[in-house]
């Protein structure tokens, strides 16, 4: 036995187990009362929402009437009903860029705010303020800057001689420009993310790339964006859910207009549920998007797993 | 209004009277004042300690009525506890507590031009007529024949159920500059047609000037649709006959015309335009014409947000080429069906609707009331914010009023549809295709509201 097998008898013999070591899980009932108050709660909160909804999502049900069992007819309308299938394509497209770039100019912000320079903790400061505000105050203030004749913005594009913009006033721009207000308020959330893992990277590889004669550039391809990227995909999975989930910015500022040009899932949801009294045909757009956003969670986790340093 | 009030007096009776109280002499005087209130029965504090609970739009009006209050508990006794919810919330809640079957108010206040058919079908609130025709319930000055024919038709149901008292009335109209008119030596347009004309003589967009403004947001656009159509003497629902007008000849012509001053005369990026941004390129004198409701008015004569003040002209909607008419919108208030303080909700409403409270909106600017006699009270119309013509628009529009949106259940659902449609055109669509569209589309929705 060498020296080492034998100090680990002897631990084991004299020392108290580690915690769960070897112990069988007890599962007798005196136990049970203390799962009572999360089970409850779990129960409450999320399981029975769920399950009602899908029951709802089966019924012929619009508030003020009775219900009826319908089956999947609800399912099947939807897959015929032309503005879903639009409001699904408009939330993919809004959600791709609102991803996208937050992730590309907060990463930059990152790199930027990570290196010394004067005034940087103001600076950083005022970088992350739009974070803190109201998504309704702001889309008010935004909303009224976007005013094609009186709006401060094509104010500003005429001083420097740019044509005017119809901002949000228009089908064909009112997609980029409300995710213009996107990026301009949750980057700053990305840049604090990035750059939390930034002050967590080891020195030694740059070190090392110094000697080997890397410039700034092998430096940020090779060993910044991969010992990042972990980082960036927790940034990546917050970003695609709250895309995904955005509603106040789109209903204050452009109502998912003009027309249908701004509708997103959220929006015609919240039309068939809250202004059209459709709770049944409501629930089963909630069914389906409920299933679009777990899908897509678990492709972003499956590739953040895979995106680990270790692995 | 019950025989009680109706009873007239004939000249001999009135000389009968005449000689009993002058053989009765002082003396008998006190007797006969004393049967006299007990003939009319009507008691304010007859729900005395009783607490209502109110549900208010937020709005101006609303704010008015919770202001006086107090002078509400101090004549009858009944406590109030009020809340006002913004509207597209409060019909929401109204929607689903109506639908519980347990409201948790005794009042409310209601749409009529989105809520009147639902509410109806519903059962949301009581009829009316029982409480008016009680002469122990209704104050004898209580006067219903004051309220205009606009608000009344709004609130009364096809069977004649008068389920709300209407307290305010919003007529649609033309607002426009008198300064830019002035300037470009046009006149008030006598006509739909010369809306057109004139919008092409005042619009000069180089100077950042548009000839006319009004709502391109779908659903909001409805109201500019149906202002037009109405000019061809049919509302967008035969009210009758329940038959949709909405794709024919003179739908088209009305599309048409939204379509034409929206896209070209009106400032661009107008097909998102809501009421706000429409207000705010008139105030701001950017546009020369406004059509929408009169209850817009207040903010552009206040010089601390307006650049207009005191050049605003308020103009009667111009006929169209077979009918003139305003298109209105109406609030009411009704007593809960499931309330258990009947009587004291209606005293509440009474006291809401009555002639003083109604005169003060008029004073306060916060809106044109539904009765007709703060117009025809100088003190009414002696604004030191608003000119004659106000006065005279909304008096004037009263009499040519017409729904501005069908009585239907779905009314919500009409608006999206044919606001998209609508949309549509301003995006360069076919407008009698994209009516034809959408009138197929809505069709079945009306269908299966009228069956469930």
């Amino acid at each position: 036995m060498s020296d080492s097998s034998a100090g680990a008898a002897l631990a084991a013999k004299h020392l108290p187990p580690a915690a769960g070591a070897g112990k069988p899980y007890d599962f007798s009932r005196k136990y049970w009362v203390f799962a009572v108050p999360a089970t409850v709660i779990i129960l409450a909160v999320i399981v029975f929402p769920w399950v009602f909804t899908v029951f709802m999502s089966v019924q012929d049900w619009k508030i003020g009437g009775g219900t009826e069992f319908v089956g999947l007819e609800n399912f099947r309308t939807l897959a015929q009903d032309q503005r879903f299938r639009d409001s699904l394509w408009i939330t993919l497209w809004f959600t791709v860029l609102a991803v996208v770039a937050p992730i590309v100019l907060g990463t930059f912000a990152a790199l930027v705010f990570h290196r010394e320079f004067p005034f940087r903790g103001i600076l950083r400061t005022v970088f992350v303020m739009p974070m803190m505000a109201t998504p309704v105050a702001v889309s008010l203030v935004w909303k009224m800057m976007f005013h094609p004749q009186l709006g401060v913005l094509n104010y500003l594009l005429s001083l420097v001689g740019i044509p005017p913009s119809a901002w949000v006033f228009s089908p064909d721009t009112v997609i980029p420009t409300l995710v213009m207000v996107e990026v301009w308020h949750w980057t700053p959330l990305v840049m604090l993310i990035v750059l939390g893992g930034l002050a967590g990277l080891p020195k030694e590889p740059y070190e090392s790339a110094v000697i080997d004669g890397a410039n700034e550039w092998h430096m940020f391809r090779f060993i910044t964006l991969p010992l990042l990227w972990p980082y960036i995909m927790i940034a990546l999975v917050i970003r695609t859910i709250d895309a995904l989930k955005v509603f106040d910015i789109i209903f204050v500022i452009s109502e998912g207009g003009p027309g249908t040009a701004s509708e997103t899932l959220n929006i015609f949801l919240y039309l068939q549920a809250f202004q059209f009294y459709k709770i049944g045909y409501a629930s089963a757009v909630v069914v389906i998007f409920f299933f679009i956003i777990v899908m897509l969670s678990l492709l972003l986790l499956y590739v953040r797993q895979k995106s680990k340093w270790n692995a | 209004m019950s025989d009680y009030h109706r009873t007239p007096l004939s000249r001999r009776a009135l000389l009968k009277a005449g000689a009993g109280v002058s053989a009765l002499g002082v003396l008998g005087a006190p007797a006969i004042v004393s049967r006299a209130n007990a003939q009319s029965k009507f008691d304010w504090k007859r729900y005395a300690g009783e607490k209502i609970d109110v549900m208010m739009v937020k709005n101006p009006r609303a704010d008015l009525l919770q202001q006086a209050e107090k002078e509400f508990f101090d004549l009858t006794g009944i406590t109030v506890s009020s809340e006002q919810i913004p509207e597209q919330q409060q019909r929401q809640k109204a929607m689903i507590e109506f639908s519980s079957g347990r409201p948790t108010f005794d009042v409310t206040f209601l749409a009529l031009h989105v809520q009147k058919r639902l509410s109806y079908k519903g059962k949301w609130t009581e009829d009316l007529r029982p409480y008016i025709n009680n002469p122990e319930m209704t104050s004898p000055d209580f006067d219903l024949a004051d309220f205009g024919a606009a608000g009344m038709n709004f609130a009364t149901q096809a069977d004649g159920a008068i389920n709300t008292l209407p307290q305010f009335v919003d007529f649609w109209m033309l607002y426009y500059n008198k300064d830019i008119f002035q300037k470009k030596g046009v006149e008030y347009p006598k006509s739909m047609d010369e809306i057109v004309t004139a919008a092409a003589k005042l619009n000069d967009p180089a100077n950042g000037i548009n000839g006319f403004v009004s709502r391109g947001l779908k659903n909001a656009n409805i109201p500019v649709w149906t202002s037009w159509l109405l000019g061809q003497g049919l509302e967008t629902i035969d009210p009758k006959t329940g038959k949709l007008n909405t794709d024919g000849a003179e739908a088209i012509w009305a599309a048409e015309l939204y379509r034409k001053l929206n896209k070209d005369y009106a400032p661009p990026g107008t097909i998102g335009f809501n009421w706000n941004e429409c207000q705010t390129s008139f105030m701001q004198g950017r546009a020369a014409m406004w059509l929408d409701g009169i209850g817009f008015a207040t903010p552009l004569e206040d010089p601390t947000k307006s650049k207009i003040v005191g050049k605003v002209g308020y103009g009667i909607t111009p006929p169209g080429p077979k009918a003139h008419h305003s298109a209105i919108f109406a609030d009411g208030i009704g007593i809960a069906q499931a309330s258990k303080k009947k009587g004291a909700a209606w005293y509440y409403i009474q006291w809401a609707c009555n002639k003083a409270n109604q005169l003060a909106m008029l004073k306060a600017g916060a809106g044109s009331p539904a009765r007709m006699s703060p117009f025809s009270n100088p003190e009414g119309t002696k604004s030191a914010m608003f000119p004659k013509d106000y006065f005279e628009c909304m008096s004037g529009s009263g009499k040519i009023g017409r729904p501005g949106l069908p009585q239907i259940i779905p009314v919500t659902e009409f608006r999206d549809i044919f606001g998209v449609a609508l949309t549509n055109t301003l995006s360069g669509a076919d407008v009698a295709s994209e009516l034809k569209k959408a009138t197929e589309a809505f069709k079945p929705v009306l269908e299966k509201s009228e069956q469930g």
